[in-house]
């Protein structure tokens, strides 16, 4: 390659530049209208600076509670987070050792991922629905008449939303598992394998380590993903809502910059969580370096 | 004995991970097809056989031929904004990507400005779609700062709750998805193979259009499936930016869903998820997606 950088280079880094500016500009205007003066509107100018936004999230405005409801999202988004990381880091570990079947969980994995969000929502919904039929109508039939009295509906946060939740993050999991194992040394585990590993201290020891940092990535994006996560939710949460859907509900009704204020908010959330995922990473990474080789120490 | 043995714990791992595709993917699917052959009166759908879901869907489009009924025009609509947003999200994409891939030469800063490029994503989906508000509305920033230069009068009302804000909302949070693949099919290319093109006396024009689009190929339909597939079935970005005054494909099955009309709900999903499969498979004729993981 030569060494000089050409006028592409120069243009390319340009509209590079454009592209993330054009990225970043809506969130910092949210940012900063967030701290919005007392008197002041959705737009700008900024009519003096204030944090009395942040109460009135904090307060509650009446309509909706959004306390409430950004407790359930991030519930919802630990459940989804643990279920993701075990189901995904497991079905990894089937792809390496191949089996019947492996073909069609991947393209069944990569439909749900492509699958229009408003169809897989509205299929859980009915699900659900004619679940709650069936236990309404039919259960006496079953002899199981004291329970469909109380019966209402199966559908909720950790049933039908939640089910609704894993669809999208569970192939971006196996996606990453695939990404990590494409890179990974099999001889490694054969090593274990020759020294008399059982195959869960193998996994334990010796597979685990190495893959832990991107584990904690799969960890990072089942939780945001799930944080974030709206069509999906939309027909299958029942009767509460998660805090994307709260806010969905009112962008129509808001007229003031609390709105932004809980923006900012929820985007501290997601910030928190990166930055945490972040930190775990660097910290597992260094530990491994530490760790990792005993070359030149000599024997022990 | 020891293989069966090994396939058997490969089904144990695996086994949760399908049950819940199965549960909560598969049979919800199956449940859609099923529902949308259903009748269904004002309150309630009935479980008797009927295609009232597609003929109502459908109801005096070949009376109103050779104009467009609703249907048709809102399909159309979805396609043409599926189309712009593919076309943009294309050229950015691929530009991005090619920055990254062949400008770039650290690792390092590889990493560090891909991270750049998944801003939008830090927050969340409504508050980056709301946070054009200020931006274009009637007395935004763009508005304003263009009434301050002189060069409009009245503000522009065309910016927001447009067809124009819905594409560059999807622009604004889809691009990504293009760079990813297409990055990922560049750095995959051997430097060598652009050098030799170059020492052939191809120009860069030359070397771009022969070398590295056909290489990128891969990487080019896997995002192109990724933004037409969102952008096909979305109802809340159209929602949202469109202001909620502009039809799509997805806002259709929202609607008859809010109406409580869940087979003709269902019967819409099928069209759509019959229309996406044909976009899909015509797509992946190019390209074998499990090779470029």
């Amino acid at each position: 390659m030569e060494t000089r950088r050409g006028k592409s280079f120069y243009i390319l880094a340009a509209v590079f530049i454009a592209y993330v500016l054009f990225l970043s500009g809506p969130m910092f205007a949210i940012f900063v209208l967030s701290f919005q003066g007392p008197e002041g509107g959705l737009t700008f100018p900024m009519n003096g600076v204030s944090l009395q936004w942040f109460y009135k999230v904090f307060e509650g405005n009446g309509v909706v509670n959004i306390g409430a409801a950004f407790k359930r999202s991030l519930a919802l988004g630990a459940v989804v987070m643990l279920i993701t990381v075990v189901l995904s880091v497991a079905a990894g570990m089937a792809f390496r050792k191949g089996f019947k079947g492996a073909a069609v969980l991947f393209y069944t994995a990569i439909a749900s991922l492509i699958m229009p969000s408003i169809i897989t929502s509205l299929g859980i919904a009915l699900e659900f629905r004619l679940f709650d039929d069936v236990m309404i109508n039919h259960a006496n039939e079953l002899g199981l008449g004291w329970f469909a009295e109380g019966w209402t509906t199966a559908m909720g946060l950790f049933t039908s939303g939640l089910g609704a939740h894993l669809t999208w993050t569970l192939p971006f999991g196996l996606l990453i598992m695939f990404a990590i194992f494409n890179r990974f040394d099999g001889r490694l585990e054969e090593a274990a394998r020759d020294l008399g590993a059982t195959p869960w201290q193998t996994f334990r020891y010796v597979v685990l380590p190495i893959i832990l940092p991107s584990v904690v990535g799969i960890g990072l994006f089942g939780f945001t993903l799930s944080w974030d996560e709206l069509a999906r939710s939309s027909q299958a949460i029942g009767s509460v809502n998660t805090l994307p859907l709260e806010l969905q509900g009112l962008t129509t009704t808001v007229t003031k910059p609390d709105i932004y204020a809980l923006g900012t908010l929820t985007s501290a959330v997601s910030f928190l969580v990166i930055f945490l995922a972040l930190f775990i990473i660097q910290f597992l990474q260094a530990r491994q370096r530490r760790h990792g080789s005993d070359a030149g120490k000599g024997l022990v | 004995m020891i293989e069966e043995r090994k396939s058997f714990i490969a089904w144990l791992q695996a086994g949760p991970m399908m049950l819940v595709f199965i549960a909560f993917f598969l049979l919800p699917l199956v449940f859609v097809v099923i529902v949308s052959a259903w009748d269904y009166n004002e309150y309630e759908m009935l479980p008797a056989f009927s295609f009232r879901g597609y003929t109502d869907t459908f109801e005096g489009c070949i009376a109103q031929l050779p104009d467009l009924c609703t249907i048709l025009k809102t399909y159309a609509k979805t396609v043409k904004l599926c189309f712009l947003t593919w076309a943009i999200t294309l050229t950015i994409g691929f530009t991005i990507a090619y920055f990254l891939a062949f400008h770039v030469r650290s690792k390092t800063w590889q990493i560090v400005l891909s991270l750049l490029c998944t801003i939008p994503f830090w927050t969340s989906n409504v508050i980056r779609m709301i946070a054009w508000v200020p931006l274009l509305g009637r007395n935004g920033l763009v508005n304003q700062g263009l009434i301050d230069m002189g060069l409009i009068k009245v503000p522009m009302e065309w910016l927001l709750f447009s067809e124009f804000s819905v594409v560059l909302a999807f622009v604004h949070l889809f691009t990504f998805f293009m760079v990813v693949p297409i990055f990922n099919s560049m750095i995959r290319i051997d430097p060598k193979l652009v050098e030799a093109a170059y020492d052939a006396g191809a120009t860069g024009f030359q070397t771009l259009v022969n070398i590295i689009i056909p290489l990128a190929k891969p990487g080019i339909v896997i995002g192109s499936i990724f933004v037409i597939t969102i952008v096909m079935g979305d109802f809340v970005t159209i929602g949202v930016m469109g202001g909620q005054q502009i039809a799509s494909a997805g806002k259709i099955i929202e609607t008859r869903l809010n109406a409580l009309q869940f087979p003709a709900a269902a019967a819409n999903a099928v069209i759509l998820l019959g229309i996406t499969i044909v976009i899909i498979s015509a797509l992946t004729r190019l390209v074998d997606i499990r090779k470029e993981l």
